[in-house]
């Protein structure tokens, strides 16, 4: 499955990056992110339902290489303004992901509601962390990226468009991030 | 205990704000009428009593949301959408656009034949801005770097300060289209995002002056944070002009008394209403570097709910001017031209790029600070409005640049453009 993925996005790479449509771009995209926009591959996080603005910001960050990702800033190199507009828009549109697995031990729940009360998580990224604007959905984003992100923004090494993030990533102590992963991942 | 301590200290300190009669009389914030029901929300949460946390009474209720921060959109407004019609200036002023595509402009500074430099903080790029028979050129002369929000310029080079590292690039107007290498002089600062990026200037002693902002909302800063330092241009010599400065993104030096005078936004999290941001002063004879507070004082008479116990506001230099609560007071620049009315001659141009941590949004324009002889405060009022329209922004102004026939320049980073504001009798 990943293999595949990978084999489709060098084909999207090689392929030059002018004269594409939004289109026939979105494939490539979802070859990696999943075929509603929700993904299935350790590292390689959700789009689906995320605010279009969030996702323009990101792309935007991402072809102008202010936001390191090898693969996200090849595959974002060379697009303009609008294909960026284009792709953000169609991933914006698709269904958010819905929590799937078991469902959380009560302790585990209680622990992480009130890591998200403490650090007031959805005062930003709206009730049910479901983002707004430039703040990213949260909820049943995959775990392992949940914890990257937080763990990147706490070392400054993701610098958020706004460095909002990074002000708030100060505070949540080290061993909260695991915690918090889970409990956002698992929301329903 | 602790909660009622807490909630008094605030009593006493909004009804000495009250009564102190302060710059911008604000009519207590009526419940916003315009505010829609608040969909059925869970009971409201109390503030956290972590005292550490930075995000100490902060409310988590549905109307929270409007407290989020509101960052622009990240590609320019095309010429043709820019706010313009939107904007207001006294009569006999005018309102047109200098630029445009000029992503997330932020800083400006002029160079002595004319050259525009504008950085930006959420994108990584530096532009030049050259103008010939009334027409403007931008070009991107730097990329790749981190918030480059600071600019400044002497005797042909320009300044650029990331936020943790200030260059200089020689001879820039020669090299536009191929600007030369820059050489770092100056590193010793701290990489935290938080009050990071940073307005740079060089003052009539022509030293570099560097701000450090607070490294969070209210921390007890380490002792490199929260601070003005000041250094000869090749980065030596560096040291501390102020203290106690919780983060400045703009200042300027009086044309008359050559005394610094700088900008400073006020804590989060308090209330709507307090504390204000606040126009400081720095003696330009003065031995050592005044103390203006932070954390413990905020706006000359408001001790922190959580680090002022047992301080007193006393201790601390005093603003020379209340600039209003979360506007988020940056660029400043004293008026010398002779385009505008008297009465703006040596008045001080400030932008308030606008409140997020505010229900009711405020700022979001350029007033006009006017200082007595003395250089005490005598007035403020608005320059240029309409920025914010029906508590959503049109856009937000940054900086001011006054310019050699007299028009000041208004960068505005949520359009990516630059306005000019000229007068005619
Ligand atoms: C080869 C796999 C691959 C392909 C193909 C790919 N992506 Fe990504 N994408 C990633 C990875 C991995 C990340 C996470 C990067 C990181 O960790 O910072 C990512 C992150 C993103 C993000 C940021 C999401 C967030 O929540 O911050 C966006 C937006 C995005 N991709 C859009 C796209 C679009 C649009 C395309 C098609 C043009 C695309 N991606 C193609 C692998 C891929
Ligand atoms: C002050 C507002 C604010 C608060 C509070 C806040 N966030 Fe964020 N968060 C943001 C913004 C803005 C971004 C986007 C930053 C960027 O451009 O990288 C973001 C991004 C993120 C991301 C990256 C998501 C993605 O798809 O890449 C994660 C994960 C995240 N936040 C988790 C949290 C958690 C968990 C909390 C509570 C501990 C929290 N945030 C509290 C503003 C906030």
């Amino acid at each position: 499955m990943r293999f595949a993925a990978i084999c489709l996005a060098l084909v999207g790479l090689s392929a030059p990056a002018m004269a594409q449509t939004v289109a026939e771009r979105l494939p490539t995209c979802l070859s990696c992110h999943g075929a509603q926009g929700i993904s299935d591959t350790p590292g390689i996080p959700s789009l689906a339902g995320q605010p279009a603005d969030y996702l323009l910001v990101q792309l935007v960050l991402f072809r102008d290489k202010q936001r390191v990702s090898e693969v996200m800033n090849a595959m974002a190199d060379g697009l303009s303004d609008d294909d960026l507009r284009g792709l953000a828009d169609s991933m914006a549109k698709l269904a958010p992901p819905k929590a799937s697995g078991p469902v959380l031990e009560a302790a585990v729940l209680d622990q992480g509601r009130g890591l998200v009360e403490k650090y007031r998580c959805g005062s930003c990224h709206a009730a049910n962390l479901s983002g707004q604007e430039q703040i990213p959905r949260l909820a049943a984003q995959r775990e392992d990226y949940l914890g990257k992100q937080l763990t990147d923004y706490k070392s400054n090494a993701r610098a958020g468009y706004d460095p909002a993030m990074n002000e708030v990533a100060q505070e949540v102590q080290p061993a909260d991030i695991p915690v918090l992963a889970k409990y956002i991942a698992n929301l329903r | 205990m602790k909660r009622l301590m807490r909630s008094l200290n605030v009593a006493v300190a909004l009804s000495a704000l009250l009564t102190a009669g302060v710059a911008f009389a604000q009519s207590p914030a009526a419940p916003a009428a315009d505010a829609p029901a608040a969909p059925a929300a869970p009971a409201p949460k109390p503030p956290t009593t972590d005292r550490q946390s930075t995000l100490f009474g902060q409310p988590q209720t549905a109307e929270a949301a409007k407290l989020a921060p509101v960052a622009g959109p990240v590609l320019p407004t095309p010429l043709a959408k820019l706010p313009l019609a939107k904007l207001h200036v006294p009569d006999g002023f005018k309102v047109e656009v200098y630029a445009s595509g000029v992503g997330n402009a932020r800083s400006m500074r002029l160079s002595d034949k004319g050259t525009l430099f504008v950085g930006s903080r959420v994108l990584d790029k530096v532009y030049a801005i050259t103008s010939e028979n009334g027409v403007q050129t931008v070009k991107v002369i730097a990329s790749g770097l981190h918030r480059p929000n600071g600019v400044a310029f002497h005797n042909g080079s320009l300044f650029v300060a990331e936020l943790s590292k200030i260059w200089r690039y020689d001879d820039i107007e020669a090299n536009l289209d191929h600007p030369p290498k820059p050489t770092l002089i100056y590193d010793d600062l701290p990489k935290d995002e938080a009050h990071g990026w940073k307005f740079i200037s060089i003052g009539p002693d022509n030293k570099l002056y560097v701000p450090i902002g607070s490294p969070g909302n209210i921390t007890m800063p380490p002792s490199t944070h929260a601070q003005i330092r000041r250094m000869d241009l090749d980065g030596k010599n560096v040291e501390l002009v102020a203290t106690g400065v919780r983060n400045s993104v703009g200042f300027d030096w009086s044309p008359i008394t050559k005394d610094l005078y700088f900008t400073n936004n006020g804590r989060d999290w308090v209330s709507e209403d307090i504390p204000n941001d606040t126009l400081h002063r720095v003696s330009a004879d003065s031995k050592t570097p005044p103390n203006f507070g932070f954390p413990f004082c905020h706006q000359g008479n408001f001790t922190d709910p959580e680090f002022g116990w047992g301080r007193s506001c006393d201790e601390f230099a005093k603003p020379t001017a209340l600039l209003g609560p979360h506007v988020a007071s940056l660029g400043m620049r004293f008026y010398t031209g002779d385009m505008f009315p008297a009465s703006y001659k040596n008045a001080i141009f400030i932008a308030r790029h606008g409140s997020w941590n505010r229900t009711k949004k405020l700022g979001g324009d350029i007033v006009v600070v006017k200082l007595k002889e003395d250089g005490t405060f005598a007035s403020m009022e608005p320059f240029m409005t309409g920025f914010l329209e029906n508590n959503k922004y049109n856009g937000r102004p940054v900086d001011v640049q006054p310019m050699k026939d007299g028009s000041l320049l208004v960068s505005d980073d949520w359009n990516g453009a630059v306005y000019r504001v000229s007068y005619a009798k």
